[in-house]
């Protein structure tokens, strides 16, 4: 008979409660537990055991996993696809099983993440769940996601303007809570209200036209503060209204390849990996639509945000929109990150002072 | 009649630069001198310096600071503004050359390029994750060669035939350098190869996709490296300019930032020159972030305390 499993994954941003929920449903015989909150520590030891020239997010869950094994976790969960991404969990399970954990690593994306090959992955695991469960299960996860990502996205414009600090914090960790918890989609429905109701009753100082900064790049560096620094967090203390439309369910909503390639504008002539190509044409949109700034963030070394780099440099250059462009690793400094977001948000504000562009035009 | 006036520090990793600027903005009294991993004791030595140089009837209103100390310096001078260098920079150069779309500026650890129109600044870039092509590496080479700093640039110039030396990275341009020396290149055309080095890394680095349109400044401590200046003129092909105080345009800026109108104090007293501050770096033990939080005392009282993630501490 084998031990009861204890399951963990890494963490990225708040969608921690979201894995967490699907992991409840679909194993309901074992424990989930989550690994502790990614801090320097997590960062040091991933670092550690990843090569060196790795991107960051392959240090930040490697160090993710060995927290979680010393506080007790056996089965780890990798999702894998996308761009180098696709070979992380072959990579991190081998780290670990030559560290001398013992533990079953359990890669989603193996055999192209099909449908049938995910529900044997899940079987193997020990989910005893027939099938159209396991369906219902990633759908409660992925609604619970998008209700994340609506309030998210809302909050991430307004954080800066609001009249009470903590206001928008404060939902968002009641939010997580009940989507945490939730079971079925009436206790979606009942967490959806919650967050609609809140956001109407919260006390904002929200200028009729704020500074308006738009951000692209690398999903992971994007979605977990701790690996960027808490930029959005900064920027809303500048008070600029930060859009994001990059998060968890952009990332699992299928693209049309040849579509984005026009969308770009002609600055892209082929796919450029990954999400290469949604930044550049997030950042056209962006441009087009009077925003003061472009924030472009990638981990050092992220393959397809650098292809997209050349394009994004002249497409800022030619819509005379500001881009400030920042890399990560575990190693970059975080005064050097303050400073160039302060420098950025300075600059737009004089330009805006000055009435070079006339924004919402 | 006592004259109003502005003071302004730039508190670099290699250098410390203080001025004291009138209205109108002309320097009335600076210091330069050696950061030596000691922000505090070097921003009391430049006081200590420019209240000796200070006129009698010069009163100082507010206090600017920018540099990669200025968070320490500025809650120990308890200045009126702590701003970045980019904006301390431009306000600076802005106030010598008000035409000026492009600056250039290197220093000791950090380079940058600022990009304006109108006086507004519309662009920039900083060095990311290395100090090629920096003060710090031009001075560490400098030394290698028996050489000191100042004679670079003219020794540069006197070279016919500069050497080829990789810009792309300082351990390689180092490593160019050794194996060129050692096949018999003079000393000449070795700086004066390394001054085109920086050049080259400094554009294709810092200043990769931005377009360099006149007037352009140069500034920063290497502004002063001749034999840089005139790699710059000739890889830029058009002429750059280089004020007499280059190496304090951010400090002019810093103290141009502090005078918004909201004067906070009636008089900036020297004294504090002569005030015993201790600062304490120490691992927070709260939580496993382990931040290292830095608390500055002023003759033995809690002034501030920073570093903190969670905003405690």
């Amino acid at each position: 008979m084998r031990p009861k499993s204890v399951i963990s994954c890494p963490h990225m941003g708040s969608y921690h409660i979201i894995f967490g929920q699907l992991l409840r449903r679909l194993f309901p015989d074992a424990q989930v537990l989550m690994p502790p909150p990614i801090t320097q520590k997590t960062v040091d030891i991933g670092g550690r055991y990843s090569p060196d020239f790795v991107c960051a997010p392959f240090k930040l869950n490697l160090g993710n996993y060995i927290e979680a094994l010393e506080a007790g976790a056996n089965t780890l969960f990798q999702s894998g696809l996308g761009c180098r991404y696709g070979y992380y969990g072959e990579l991190q399970e081998q780290i670990l099983r030559d560290l001398g954990y013992d533990f079953t690593f359990v890669c989603l994306s193996r055999q192209r993440a099909r449908p049938l090959a995910v529900s044997a992955i899940l079987r193997g695991a020990g989910c005893p769940l027939p099938a159209h469960k396991i369906g219902a299960a990633f759908y409660l996860a992925a609604k619970s996601a998008k209700i994340l990502d609506e309030y998210e996205y809302w909050m991430r414009e307004n954080v800066g303007f609001e009249a009470v600090p903590g206001s928008c914090a404060a939902i968002h960790e009641n939010l997580l809570n009940a989507l945490s918890r939730a079971f079925c989609l009436r206790d979606l429905r009942s967490a959806q209200s919650y967050a609609a109701r809140a956001i109407s009753k919260i006390k904002l100082n929200r200028p009729e036209n704020p500074l308006r900064v738009g951000i692209v790049g690398d999903l992971y560096t994007l979605m977990e503060p701790s690996g960027n620094f808490y930029l959005e967090k900064q920027l809303a203390r500048e008070g600029v209204a930060v859009s994001r439309i990059m998060g968890l369910c952009f990332l699992l909503t299928p693209k049309n390849r040849r579509r984005l390639i026009g969308e770009s504008g002609g600055y892209l002539m082929y796919p450029v990996g990954a999400n290469g190509a949604d930044s550049v044409s997030q950042s056209l949109s962006y441009a087009r639509m009077g925003y003061d700034g472009i924030l472009h963030i990638k981990s050092f070394g992220c393959i397809p945000e650098l292809n997209a780099a050349p394009a994004l440099a002249n497409l800022c250059g030619d819509e005379g929109i500001p881009i400030l462009e920042l890399s990560f690793d575990c190693h970059t400094s975080r005064a050097g990150t303050e400073t160039r977001i302060e420098a950025f948000a300075d600059m737009l504000r004089r330009k805006r002072d000055a009435k070079i562009r006339t924004p919402g035009a | 009649m006592q004259k109003s006036a502005r003071l302004g520090l730039d508190i670099g990793s290699v250098s410390t630069k203080a001025v004291v600027t009138d209205e109108d903005g002309a320097i009335l009294a600076s210091s330069y001198l050696w950061t030596q991993g000691g922000p505090v004791p070097a921003v009391k030595e430049a006081l200590r310096e420019l209240r000796e140089k200070l006129p009698r009837d010069v009163k100082i209103v507010c206090v600017g600071v920018t540099g990669s100390a200025r968070r320490l310096i500025g809650a120990m001078l308890e200045a009126d503004a702590v701003k970045n260098e980019i904006t301390a920079h431009a306000a600076g150069t802005l106030s010598r050359y008000p035409d000026t779309r492009t600056i250039l500026e290197i220093g000791g650890q950090d380079s940058k390029i600022i990009l304006l129109d109108e006086g507004i600044v519309t662009d920039y870039a900083m060095n990311s994750l290395c100090a090629a092509g920096t003060g710090a590496f031009l001075s560490a080479q400098a030394k290698r060669l028996g050489m000191e700093i100042e004679e670079l640039g003219a020794a540069a110039l006197r070279s016919r035939r500069p050497s080829k030396i990789a810009a792309r990275c300082s351990v390689f341009a180092e490593s160019d350098m050794i194996h060129k020396a050692q096949t018999g290149h003079s000393r000449e055309d070795l700086v004066a190869g390394l001054c085109r080095a920086v050049v080259l890394s400094f554009l294709n680095n810092v200043g990769k996709g931005k377009r360099i349109r006149g007037p352009v400044v140069f500034q920063g401590g290497v502004s002063k490296n001749i034999g840089v200046l005139s790699a710059f003129r000739a890889e830029l092909a058009q002429e750059i300019h280089v004020d007499v105080n280059s190496h304090l345009m951010g400090a002019v800026g810093a103290s141009i930032l502090a005078d918004s109108g909201k004067r906070r104090r009636a008089e900036f007293d020297f004294s504090v020159a002569d005030i015993p501050f201790s600062t304490q770096a120490k691992e927070c033990a709260g939580c496993a972030n382990s931040c290292e939080v830095v608390s500055i005392h002023k003759d033995g009282e809690l002034l501030d305390r920073f570093g903190a993630r969670c905003g405690g501490a």
